[in-house]
């Protein structure tokens, strides 16, 4: 039912069921409680009528609780009864401290209710593209036609044909469980290495460069922010994307609230100061604007850098910190290796630095200062690096990084408290799998898909439809190839799912077609190449563990049953697996129904304890785990206990009832490379890349993007809950007022942007904190997708330059009733 | 922002309408305010009328504090100095909310400016001009709008009920208010 006052909510009763859950969305992973009671009951307004404790018989105080209509819900389990859900913040989580973001503060709003528009919309069985139109069918049928096709394919022509789009993380979506089961299925039982991950387009890691030099990319806590004498962001805007991290631990650091934990863990004598912080960031973002009201322009720096320079702004750095004698000699020495040699190839005076970032050289020395001169006592400061896609989706992802870790090793800015080089993440974790088949750089599998290669794509968990780049020529070819099996479909008539995969074979072998299958939570708009759908379960629906970017592992419970015939992807994967074993076994072919052994799982906990659980044990098979050879010491129930903190891994101990992690990485100087010793890299600047030089050179305006605050990636969920869409019914472009005024653009009007690589729509707000040249979109949004404009440029490890393109703008002109009910005030609290 | 005219029609033929509804005695009996829809036949909250303010006392951009439903719920009118939805009196432009923000209940404060409400806690901003729409923030909810009527005999603003759950709250009606 619509709710049209919304001035109620039930309460949970003081015995309702309360259960403790992850958030789903960002990598902070703030922690929940879920509380579930039956639908026709409800508490009392005295403290003890409650399961909060609160008196609501009056007005609650500020911070006393976070509690509105879209953290309830009224869902229906299997045996059709009905309950009523409310999630809430945890208070005593370390992460969060009972704070909630206006994403995770929505969780029980995209919980499957029957009557809500995301219920509507959730795949509940799977389908079958038959003919002309979709058809619900058993799961028998389904995971047969995948099975007959699947072995047709491999036998004839090899798992190079078997193509497929996969998740790698963790939180909704994600988790040790599902990535183990589709690893096992796909590397170990298939043997594919023609997988691309999440969202880009080959197997890589976005972080290949630090970890080359022996530093993994989550090597600190978030407490440690609480310490640090500076925090360095790089292309990151913690405010909108990595909110509770922020707001529970940066913000109090800067506004001189933490000095007790800095004295905790600082050595005799050594200063205590204000924290401070320098943005590195070509906008004035919404963290930049807010910070300069909450801390103040005395310990801001916001270096707003030209585009794509930031590999000349750490090399300058470098330089001039070691010509000021700033370095760390004795660690340089002691524990790393190429000093010398990297900043041989670094080197970069202060002029040509200015000159390439656009940074004045009154600002680098003070950047400079800030960060690595040594304080009063004499003690090198501890610096915290943190950077997120503004390099990682930068110009030249493995250059830029490199160049930044040489600058953060020269100042030991790793392995003690209050400093650290981490990103500040997407996702929560949550990678468990085999080895990846392939090599490094994996094969590029959009081009191969382009190219005509491939049989069959499994899309599992994620939507390249809106997160690739070159996504126009993408879309353009799967949609033709996924046509051609479409039209051999329409002549099927009568069949059972063995002689279907005969017909989808034969087009997609000889006649160029692509079959598709989609694994998701809705009918994504990679859905509209599909001829299979498989519907899954997330967080919540499922027992799923991951781990936060500070490496918290915590179990979030299954509360309610998935909708219609939904299950985990752990086990869907072990249905395909079980299923191909059977076809092997069938023919006595116990080589091949070998491959497939191991997928006896009845739950989800089943794949967590053959993946997560047995990495680095004796008798296993290599397994790479997040969790690492320790693993093995969580278990489901000792996670139950250990609550929303659950354990930083890597473990160290089972211990009194205990799990004990680790807080920060490194501390022992033993780095991950084979000597042990972290490795400088040579990271000269480079340029621009020919291919993206072209469109700047082209077009007149820089397309930045990502995300806004209250909008979670694809906007799957988003798009179906009117708090979201009606706020951003298309993506938003943030414009400069000049800009604007000479396209004869307002807020409010539709535009379109387009360059040599395609074409896509947004919504203007005009914004004078865009620099003239500027614009920012959201990126990845349902109906308009940034990365059609993309370039297909990659770096050595096919990692995107997401954020390297020009493209012009033209006015289509203006959707009244989309304009009148969005707010186009500026979103910046200045 | 402008106002095309269809939309603008809708929401004042909307409160029109609202507060005829709205406007009978039963809303000025404290005693029946006080018992909530908790009776058969009620589907909405009794919330009760109280007059808040002339609208000729008002200067645009200038806040007036007043408390709603009850005495424990600040809320501030505001004339925002141009026509807005669902905004009342002679120039169609005085709008009230409660000041709780949504998220945790930290007093927002108006900017004559921007016509936004902004919480300096989590850094929130509402559109006093567009139904407390977040502009930005982390609440998960708009701000909650006081419903307003005008009485042309007498100039005079009052508050006839809220759209939207005020912070720290099971019901924006306590019990025994």
């Amino acid at each position: 039912m619509f709710e049209y006052k919304k001035d109620r909510v039930a309460l949970p009763p003081a015995d309702a069921r309360k259960t403790q859950t992850c958030c789903h969305f960002c990598i902070v992973g703030c922690g929940y409680h879920v509380y579930k009671w039956p639908a026709d009951q409800e508490g009392g307004l005295a403290p003890e009528q409650n399961a909060l404790g609160l008196d609501f018989r009056q007005q609650l105080g500020p911070l006393e609780v976070t509690l509105t209509q879209a953290m309830t819900n009224v869902i229906q389990d299997d045996d059709g009864s009905y309950h009523r859900i409310m999630i809430l913040p945890d208070k005593a989580c370390k992460v969060n401290s009972g704070l909630s973001s206006t994403r995770g503060g929505q969780m029980a709003s995209i919980m499957h209710s029957p009557q809500t528009p995301v219920g509507s919309q959730r795949l509940k069985y799977p389908r079958v593209f038959a003919g002309d139109e979709w058809r619900d069918t058993s799961w028998d049928q389904a995971i047969a036609l995948y099975s007959h096709l699947t072995k047709r394919i491999l036998e004839d022509d090899g798992s190079d044909q078997l193509m497929f789009n996969l998740f790698d993380h963790g939180g909704a979506g994600g988790g040790f469980e599902n990535t183990w089961g589709t690893g096992k299925l796909i590397f170990t039982g298939l043997g594919s290495k023609m997988v691309r991950i999440h969202n880009r387009p080959a197997y890589n890691s976005e972080c290949h460069a630090t970890r080359d030099m022996g530093i993994g990319e989550l090597n600190n806590s978030y407490e440690d922010a609480q310490m640090a004498d500076t925090i360095f962001s790089i292309g990151a805007n913690a405010y909108e994307t990595q909110t509770n991290y922020f707001l529970n631990h940066w913000l109090p650091s800067l506004q001189g609230q933490t000095a007790d934990k800095k004295r905790a863990v600082y050595e005799d004598g050594e200063t205590i100061q204000q924290t401070r912080i320098i943005l590195v960031d070509p906008r004035r973002s919404l963290t930049v604007a807010l910070l300069e009201q909450a801390v103040g322009q005395g310990n801001l720096l916001h270096l707003d850098i030209e585009p794509g320079t930031d590999t000349a702004l750490f090399n300058g750095l470098l330089t001039y910190v070691v010509d000021q004698g700033w370095h760390d000699k004795a660690f340089i020495e002691a524990h790393t290796t190429g000093f010398e040699d990297a900043l041989k190839a670094n080197r970069q005076s202060l002029d040509e630095t200015s000159r390439l970032t656009g940074i004045s050289k009154d600002k680098l020395i003070k950047a400079a200062e800030w960060a690595y001169k040594p304080k009063a006592s004499g003690h090198a400061p501890r610096t915290m690096h943190g950077y997120e896609k503004g390099i990682i989706w930068g110009n030249d992802n493995y250059r830029i990084q490199s160049a930044l870790v040489d600058l953060v090793l020269a100042t030991h800015n790793v392995g003690r408290r209050g400093t650290g080089v981490v990103r500040m993440g997407g996702h929560q974790e949550g990678y468990c799998r085999p080895p990846y088949p392939g090599g490094r750089p994996a094969p590029y599998v959009d081009q191969e898909i382009i190219q005509g290669n491939g049989q069959m794509l499994t899309v599992w968990a994620c939507n390249a439809f809106q997160t690739t780049l070159n996504a126009e020529q993408y879309r353009n070819e799967v949609l033709r190839r996924s046509d051609i099996v479409k039209q051999a479909l329409r002549k099927v008539r009568g069949a059972g799912p063995e002689k279907m995969a005969e017909v989808i074979h034969k087009a997609v072998k000889e006649d160029g077609g692509l079959f598709v299958t989609v694994i998701d939570l809705y009918a994504t708009k990679f859905a509209e190449a599909a001829h299979l759908i498989l519907p899954a379960a997330h967080t919540g629906e499922m027992n799923l563990t991951s781990m936060n970017g500070e490496r918290r592992l915590r179990l979030s419970e299954r509360f309610m049953d998935p909708p219609g015939t939904a299950k985990p992807d752990c086990l869907i994967a072990a249905d395909m697996a079980n299923a191909l074993r059977k076809l092997y076994e069938a023919e006595g072919n116990t080589e091949m129904a070998k491959r497939f052994e191991g997928f006896d799982w009845q739950t989800e906990e089943d794949a967590f304890n053959d993946g997560f659980r047995r990495a680095g044990q004796p008798g296993a098979p290599h397994i790479d785990s997040q969790g690492g050879p320790t693993g093995h010491l969580a278990t489901y129930e000792r996670l139950k206990a250990a609550g929303n903190n659950g354990v930083q891994l890597p473990i160290k101990e089972y211990k009194e009832g205990q799990l004990v992690g680790t807080e920060m990485l490194y501390t022992d100087y033993k780095f991950d490379t084979d000597d042990g010793k972290a490795h400088f890299q040579p990271a000269p600047w480079n340029g621009m890349p020919d291919t993206v030089e072209e469109q700047r050179k082209k077009y007149r305006f820089w397309i930045n993007n990502g995300r806004t605050n209250q909008i979670w990636q694809t906007a799957y969920h988003d798009q179906h809950v009117e708090f979201r869409r009606g706020r951003y019914p298309m993506a938003p472009l943030e414009i400069n007022p000049e800009d604007a005024s000479d396209l004869g653009i307002k807020s409010g009007d539709l535009l379109e942007l387009f360059n040599d690589y395609g074409a896509t729509t947004a919504m203007a707000y005009v914004e004078p904190d865009i620099k003239p040249g500027h614009v920012f979109m959201e990126a990845m949004y349902f109906n308009s997708v940034m990365g059609d404009l993309v370039t297909p440029w990659t770096d050595r490890n096919i990692i995107p330059y997401y954020k390297g393109t020009w493209a012009d703008i033209r006015r289509v002109g203006r959707i009244e009733d989309y304009a009148d009910k969005v707010s186009f005030k500026r979103r910046r609290y200045v | 922002m402008k106002l095309s005219r269809r939309r603008f029609l809708a929401f004042t033929g909307t409160t029109a309408a609202g507060s005829a509804a709205l406007g009978g005695s039963l809303l000025l009996n404290p005693a029946h305010a006080a018992e909530g829809s908790q009776q058969p036949g009620k589907v909405l909250l009794d919330y009760p009328k109280t007059t808040i303010s002339k609208a000729g006392n008002l200067k645009v951009g200038q806040p007036v504090s007043f408390s709603y439903p009850d005495s424990s719920s600040p809320c501030t009118l505001i004339k925002i100095g141009r026509k807005t939805q669902g905004g009342v009196g002679p120039d169609g432009d005085i709008v009230a909310y409660s000041v709780m923000c949504t998220h945790m209940g930290c007093p927002v404060s108006y900017s004559a400016e921007e016509r936004t409400f902004k919480c300096p806690c989590h850094f929130s901003v509402f559109d006093s001009e567009l139904n407390g729409q977040m502009v930005s923030g982390q609440a998960t909810e708009n701000l909650p709008r006081i419903l307003l009527t005008y009485r042309d005999s007498d100039d005079s603003i009052e508050a006839v009920g809220v759209n939207g759950l005020i912070y720290g709250r099971q019901s924006n009606l306590l019990p025994g208010a």
